[in-house]
């Protein structure tokens, strides 16, 4: 058994340590919002927090995540409030398909935790998830206007 | 028995049914129940399109799929329109194709592609709207015992004018839903739209941010298996023997079927029978292609450059004759690679077969090919399958085709009782698509002595994919189809000579976005640069003289040209690129500004395009296509190619399949939208049209070394 904590819930898993946890999210505890994209960490559609860290989850394995805690894009609303990421891609009409989005949005919400003010390099540097609708301006336009967000409510 | 299909995540499907998905598995004859929407919302259908609730909320039936384009918003305003409702009030859910084909196909097609959704559609739309609307008002003026005409609908509200009463749609929809729907009914002008032109919020947004389990990926039901498959890696090759003993006794193995030219393994989840399925020692059959390689297809469509004998498709003026007194000639060869469609969600399909029923969830782009492959795959009548339409994880053309859902039914009847999610690899999907077309082209133009064109020849040489999809349109070894941009090109050429040599190797080939307009305009336009560069004429003014006659490529052309600043001053080592392409019903013109350093490291600084698709019903959504489009098109241009050996693809993944990211898409981009009434346009695929000609003719202009081949960093070109 495996123990790991998901969204703040704690859940005991049977399965091979070597299982990659995006797949032990999606076909054991039924977590579908990390997306599987290559399998091989190149796209990012997978992407979760591992205590904090975004991390592409069809490449970690479910051993490396035990006892740990995984934030994924299910757990990112606070009280029924959606975090300013979110808000900033519902008002920038970020998603055309939609499938990439939650991994650009965890990406997203880990550089924004480390970098409150993060710059057009910075937003290149860190967001190296592949959308292949090419919503990348608006993605870009979003995470300057969450910045904003957050630091007018955190001042 | 009903089969309990779980329902607690209430929208990932957006369609219900009465007495869960089991209905139409329990059922042998069609059922009587009005439709599986109507049994959820509690008010009357007013036409097939519409429901209107007690509440005033409008329940609006979307038939074509959402795979990122935005037309499960952009399709319901057209209905909203007319329908004078509530917009904030508007829900959408996608048609269920048991319903469209207990119902005779009420609500039209279902195929989503070629930039149809909106343009094929719109009229019936509106008319359903408008229909709606009438019998809304109708209703509520008998029950004021006054003429309809005294009466408005206005944001769902229905006013007597000269008394100033109102009644809400919902008060009136029941007795409104027992009158004829209107034989005629009369569109509005667009100049009085109210919603359709405006930017409107998409629908299908807040889903998207929170994870919302929308896409066939998604699917998840009760005791379900999960399959993994490989294919034939040579195409057209088939499946021998298995040797499975290295699985026996694996935890979660269920089953491994073994189709025509495939393997899968069933399994508790993916992640075990994907594994399992890589433990497996499979003999292929590759047939007679196992030593096919890319340099060996291209020299076999090449030969389509030398046939002596090919079919004319085109032969207006004289062009020998031309040629006999030409100035100048300018001869050039094109060539464009095969591509991989490469949707970020990978084909997957879930299929469930019980006794003679069969239930599928699919991410695809025609409902209805789907639920006509599940019937025939499973050898029932159409009347006993349903198709659940999920949302796509983009789909670009690929999921047109239904190979998918054929292996998910064949898996699923192996496993009968059960429902089965079927998932491919990335690697599976990158060596198993239907591509691009490769296709090469030749060029051959005359100039007088002023510069002007006289003559020009092609030869195109390419796949044809409609060889494989719908044979009865090649004409006498002609595929118009192929020759798109090409056949019909806009340009008023004197003398003009148009041959097509059909050749069809062993790769299967497909819509991609944009089609024969992703390859054929970098073709066409970068030899009009040639010819513009021999003329010695300005590459805009050059494509002006041969427009006259054509005002939409020319007004396409020019605002493109005028909102780039064409002809001004640029910062030393800027160059621009210009590129015309009408395609889809739309117009489309790109002008690119860019830098390209000695070592080859191009800088593209600005990209301007250009579109007139006639009418555009969503701004924020047309400007996201043409942002999209250039992300889809760079890709390709700057690194896109499929390439085989030893009969199959070499590319699995994204590591060596580069798609574009954050970093590498242009800062800025334009969409510059000129929509200039009195027809219908799509909008998904044409700006994508004129990018790569545009592209490269701006790297000629940089550099003075013409791009006649992709992609780029095949041309010793890579990104700054």
């Amino acid at each position: 058994m495996i123990e790991l904590t998901v969204n703040g819930r704690k859940h005991n898993v049977d399965v091979e340590p070597e299982m990659p946890l995006l797949w032990v999210l999606r076909d054991v505890l039924d977590v579908k919002g990390p997306k599987f994209g290559c399998g091989i960490a190149q796209c990012g559609a997978c992407t979760v927090h591992l205590n904090g860290e975004p991390v592409r989850s069809c490449s970690v394995p479910v051993s490396a995540a035990a006892n740990h805690k995984v934030l994924t894009i299910e757990g990112l609303a606070q009280r029924g409030q959606l975090h300013p990421v979110q808000k900033a891609w519902i008002d920038h009409e970020v998603p055309q398909c939609g499938y990439c989005q939650s991994g650009q949005i965890m990406a997203a919400v880990a550089l924004l935790a480390k970098n409150r003010d993060p710059s057009d390099q910075d937003i290149d540097a860190a967001m190296t998830n592949i959308c292949r609708c090419g919503t990348y301006a608006r993605i870009r336009t979003a995470i300057h206007a969450a910045a904003k967000t957050l630091k007018s409510t955190k001042a | 028995m009903t089969i309990p299909f779980r329902r607690s995540r209430r929208d990932f499907l957006k369609v219900s049914t009465a007495v869960g998905g089991g209905l139409a598995l329990e059922l042998c004859v069609p059922t009587p129940v009005l439709s599986q929407a109507a049994a959820k919302t509690k008010g009357p259908e007013l036409t097939a399109w519409i429901v209107v609730n007690p509440d005033n909320s409008v329940l609006i039936r979307v038939a074509r799929s959402e795979m990122g384009q935005g037309s499960s918003t952009g399709l319901p305003m057209l209905v909203a329109e007319e329908l004078e409702c509530d917009w904030t009030k508007v829900r959408t859910e996608f048609v269920s194709t048991a319903e469209q084909v207990r119902r005779n196909r009420v609500w039209g097609s279902m195929a989503t592609g070629g930039s149809r959704s909106i343009r094929d559609s719109q009229e019936y739309l509106r008319q359903a709207g408008a229909a709606a609307r009438e019998m809304l008002v109708a209703a509520a003026a008998q029950r004021w015992k006054v003429p309809a005409s005294e009466c408005d609908a206005e944001n769902g509200v229905i006013t007597h004018t000269p008394s100033r009463r109102k009644l809400r749609f919902g008060q009136v929809a029941q007795a409104a839903s027992k009158l004829e729907p209107p034989k005629d009914v009369k569109l509005k002008d667009p100049k009085e739209w109210n919603l359709v032109g405006k930017p409107a919020r998409r629908l299908d947004i807040p889903d998207k941010v929170t994870g919302k389990p929308l896409f066939g990926i998604d699917v998840q039901l009760p005791g379900m298996a999960y399959a993994a498959i490989a294919q034939c890696p040579v195409f057209r090759g088939r499946f021998v023997t298995v040797a499975d003993e290295r699985i026996k006794g694996l935890r979660g193995l269920i089953k491994v079927v073994k189709l025509e030219d495939a393997v899968a393994v069933v399994a508790d989840n993916w992640w075990r029978a994907n594994r399992m399925l890589k433990l497996l020692a499979i003999e292929w059959d590759a047939g007679a292609n196992g030593g096919a390689t890319t340099e060996s297809i291209r020299e076999f469509v090449r030969f389509g450059l030398e046939d002596s004998s090919v079919p004319v498709a085109r032969n207006d003026g004289d062009v020998e004759a031309a040629f006999s007194s030409a100035a100048k000639v300018v001869e050039a060869e094109y060539y464009a690679p095969f591509l991989n469609h490469a949707p970020l969600e990978p084909m997957n399909c879930t299929a469930l077969v019980k006794g003679d029923r069969v239930e599928v969830w699919a991410p695809t782009q025609n409902a209805e090919a789907t639920h006509a492959t599940a019937a025939a795959t499973a050898g029932v009548p159409l009347e006993n399958v349903e198709v659940h339409l999920t949302h796509l994880g983009g789909g670009f053309g690929r999921r047109g085709f239904q190979d998918y859902t054929r292996q998910a039914v064949a898996i699923a009847t192996a496993v009968e009782g059960r429902p089965v999610k079927l998932l491919w690899s990335r690697e599976e999907d990158m060596q198993h698509d239907y591509y691009r077309p490769m296709t090469l082209m030749r060029f051959k133009a005359a100039l007088d002595s002023s510069g002007k064109l006289t003559a020009w020849r092609v030869r195109d040489a390419s796949h044809s994919i409609m060889a494989g999809v719908r044979p009865q349109e090649i004409k006498e070894g002609i595929d118009r189809h192929a020759l798109g941009g090409i056949v019909d090109m806009p340009y008023e050429v004197p003398n003009l000579r148009i041959e097509f040599a059909m050749r069809n190797s062993h790769v299967p080939v497909g819509f991609m976005r944009t089609v024969f307009h992703s390859q054929n305009p970098f073709m066409r336009e970068c030899f009009v640069d040639e010819m513009a560069h021999a003329a010695g004429k300005d590459p805009y003014e050059f494509r002006r003289v041969m427009l006259q006659k054509k005002p939409k490529d020319l007004g396409v052309l020019d605002a493109a040209a005028r909102v780039s600043g064409w002809g001004s001053p640029l910062p030393a080592g800027a160059h621009r690129g210009i590129a015309v392409q009408d395609s889809h019903g739309s117009y489309a013109a790109a002008v690119f500004e860019v830098s390209v350093s000695a070592a080859g490291e191009l800088d593209i600084r600005r990209v301007v395009v250009a579109v007139d698709p006639g009418y555009v019903v969503n701004p924020d959504s047309a400007e996201a296509q043409v942002q999209s489009c250039v992300a889809y098109g760079l890709t390709s241009v700057l690194w896109g190619e499929i390439t085989l050996r030893e009969g199959r693809v070499e590319q699995s993944n994204f590591h060596d399949y580069r798609i574009m990211r954050i970093a590498e898409m242009p800062k800025r981009i334009e969409a510059v939208l000129v929509p200039s009434g009195g027809f219908w346009g799509g909008l998904g695929e044409t700006p994508l049209a004129p990018l790569a000609p545009a592209l490269a003719n701006a790297i000629f202009a940089a550099t003075g070394k013409r791009i006649r081949s992709l992609p780029l960093k095949n041309q010793g070109l890579r990104l700054a």
